[in-house]
């Protein structure tokens, strides 16, 4: 009996492969078993010291250059594997893009059911889960009772906790052979320096009321001023002002950072669902009946054209 | 060619919801049903396809009956027929029983290509597709904005965090959308009228002839309750310059987000 973590890299471990690790240590603790993890990559050598203090006995490393890209064909039966290897008891992933596929595909091949994106998990008598539904309108706990039980975790949410527990020893595990169907063509990785919104610990977003992609600049300097991500409502998606990956909302990102500052913006519920989770939302808006002034922690009414600049100003003096 | 697209039931996202009193399930009395939003972009690829290489479209969905309208509002978009897994006499259903069920169900369509929404607005379980191709043992990728076929070979863009996968896939192959592939069509009155008399094909989940612990969940609801939503809504008064600094102050001294 063990747990099991999926440690997700893309290049470097990600760190929602941290967060997920502290998450399975507690867990594990509470079921008074051990904690191994898994590490599917094209070499883990120079990051193994970072695995320590959260609790690993094992990371079980698949390290081959044909594994640098995660790749469903070929990483499904490596988990699945060791899964039934180890028996493991409960398996945690990321919900990260591409976690939340390799759980998926997992949970199928080991016919169990699995909990997808949840917030927090923990051990009573058995794996019991938070998981947000209707985009976090309703929060669902939830208790597994397939073996294994298996979770992924939403990236940004857990915080990571470190203790004593030294680097864990390191099992190779051999390349299986594989055939791939589906085949890998290009990647592309964000430019340097662009803070994915997921991630981010503070999210500047512009709606419909910037009136127009000239809007952008304006709140990019608010975003280099705090290292923020970028997002959009589905309005301003929608007129083509701006990339769909950057809309926030049911039918876009879900984000959970510290700071939400939401400009031009009117909080439509379906924009709700999405800025829910963040800690403090401050919004920016020229009418002083809009419905985000009933959602928000500060509200400053006005024109974000005046407003936004001055506050861009005001945080790099401060800051 | 033949392209399945599995499409869902959920409540419209303009749905304000209600945990009911048994504290374990959301009240849906009242509340408007639509197609998921996700999969309206699977359907609006399938009819395309349909455009574009003379594909037949069928619209595959578990649920209850009513789930014959959402499926009647796919076939006004074009598709050109619809099953309905009637799932009104099973158990509460999990993602492991639902996919079980589609893949019956699909076992003898002879799909080429089958498509659905990246995940569902209600459940939020992102994985009934990826588990319906791994039970049919075709191959998958997740999360696609881009699709092109050349012979029997899709080419696809796969969004990830800040980026995407480029990946070509042998059909028979699955793919779930995601916003950004296209625009899904509004139906025209006469697709309306020319949708009520298209066929949808009732198949009970009985006779499907899975076995009971094939659709058992192995997941229950302990609890539903709503997030907490106590936010201080205070409105910063003063001048431009004046409340701008106390907001700046607020977020850093007080708050400590900064
Ligand atoms: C199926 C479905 C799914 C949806 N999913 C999403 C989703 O995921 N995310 C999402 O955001 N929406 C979603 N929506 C849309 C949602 O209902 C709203 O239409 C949308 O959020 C409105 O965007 P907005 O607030 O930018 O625009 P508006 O509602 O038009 O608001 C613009 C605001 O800007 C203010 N304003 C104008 N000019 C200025 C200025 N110079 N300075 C300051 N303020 C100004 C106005 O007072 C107004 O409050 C969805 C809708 C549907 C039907």
């Amino acid at each position: 009996m063990s747990v099991l973590v999926l440690l997700e890299q893309r290049g470097r471990l990600r760190k929602c492969a941290f967060e997920a690790a502290s998450a399975a240590r507690d867990t594990a603790r509470a079921a008074g078993v051990p904690l191994n993890a898994l590490y599917i990559g094209q070499s883990l050598a120079d990051e193994t010291a970072e695995l320590a203090g959260l609790g690993i006995a094992q990371v079980f490393a698949c390290e081959n250059e044909a594994l640098k890209y995660y790749s469903n064909d070929a990483y499904v039966g490596i988990v699945e594997g060791l899964v039934r290897e180890l028996g493991a008891q409960v398996v945690i992933g990321s919900a990260s893009a591409l976690g939340k596929e390799l759980c998926a595909s997992v949970a199928a091949r080991l016919d169990v059911d699995l909990i997808q994106d949840c917030v927090s998990c923990a051990w009573d008598n058995g794996l019991t889960a938070v998981k947000p539904l209707y985009a976090g309108k309703v929060l669902s706990t939830v208790r597994l009772t397939g073996t294994p039980a298996m979770v992924s975790l939403r990236p940004n949410v857990v915080s990571v906790v470190r203790d004593e527990s030294p680097v864990p020893a390191i099992v190779h595990r051999p390349m299986p052979e594989v055939s791939l169907r589906s085949v890998l063509k290009a990647v592309s990785e964000a430019a340097a320096g662009v803070v994915e919104l997921t991630e981010a610990k503070v999210v500047v977003s512009g709606g419909r009321g910037l009136g127009g992609p000239e809007g952008w600049p304006v709140l990019k300097e608010l975003c280099t001023a705090l290292g923020a991500a970028l997002g959009a409502s589905r309005a301003a998606v929608d007129s083509g002002w701006i990339h769909h990956s950057h809309q926030v909302g049911q039918t876009g990102k879900v984000v959970c950072p510290d700071l939400y500052i939401a400009c031009g913006i009117s909080g439509a519920i379906q924009h709700q669902a999405g800025m829910r989770p963040a800690k403090i939302i401050v919004a920016i808006n020229k009418d002083p009946s809009a419905t985000i002034f009933k959602v928000c922690d500060y509200g400053i009414v006005g024109d974000l054209y005046e407003i936004v600049p001055l506050l861009t100003q005001e945080l790099k003096e401060t800051l | 060619m033949k392209v399945v697209v599995l499409i869902k039931r959920v409540p419209d996202t303009a749905s304000e919801l209600q945990v009911a009193a048994d504290g374990k399930s959301v009240v849906t009395g009242g509340l408007k049903f639509v197609m998921s939003p996700y999969d309206e972009h699977a359907v609006e690829l399938a009819i395309q396809l349909k455009e574009s290489h003379g594909a037949e479209v069928v619209v595959l969905s578990a649920g209850p009956p009513e789930t014959k309208e959402i499926i009647r509002s796919a076939l006004a978009m074009g598709a050109d027929s619809g099953i309905l897994v009637d799932t009104a006499q099973l158990g509460a259903l999990t993602c492991r029983g639902t996919a079980r069920l589609l893949a019956a169900a699909l076992a003898d369509l002879g799909a080429d290509l089958v498509v659905a929404g990246k995940q569902a607005v209600d459940d939020d379980a992102a994985q009934v597709p990826e588990r319906v191709a791994e039970l049919l043992g075709i191959p998958h990728a997740s999360v696609i904005t881009r699709f092109e076929l050349s012979g029997t070979t899709a080419s696809v863009d796969r969004e990830i965090e800040g980026g995407q996968y480029t990946l070509e896939l042998p059909l028979p192959a699955l793919f779930t959308t995601q916003k950004g592939i296209n625009t899904p069509r509004y139906p025209t009155l006469p697709n309306i009228m020319k949708a009520k008399k298209k066929e949808i094909r009732e198949v009970p989940a009985a006779q499907l002839g899975l076995a009971a612990d094939s659709l058992s969940a192995q997941a229950t609801t302990e609890a539903m309750t709503l997030p907490r939503q106590q936010r201080l809504c205070r409105v910063i008064e003063g001048d431009n310059a004046q409340r701008v600094k106390e907001l700046v102050r607020v977020l850093h001294m007080e708050e400590k987000v900064l």
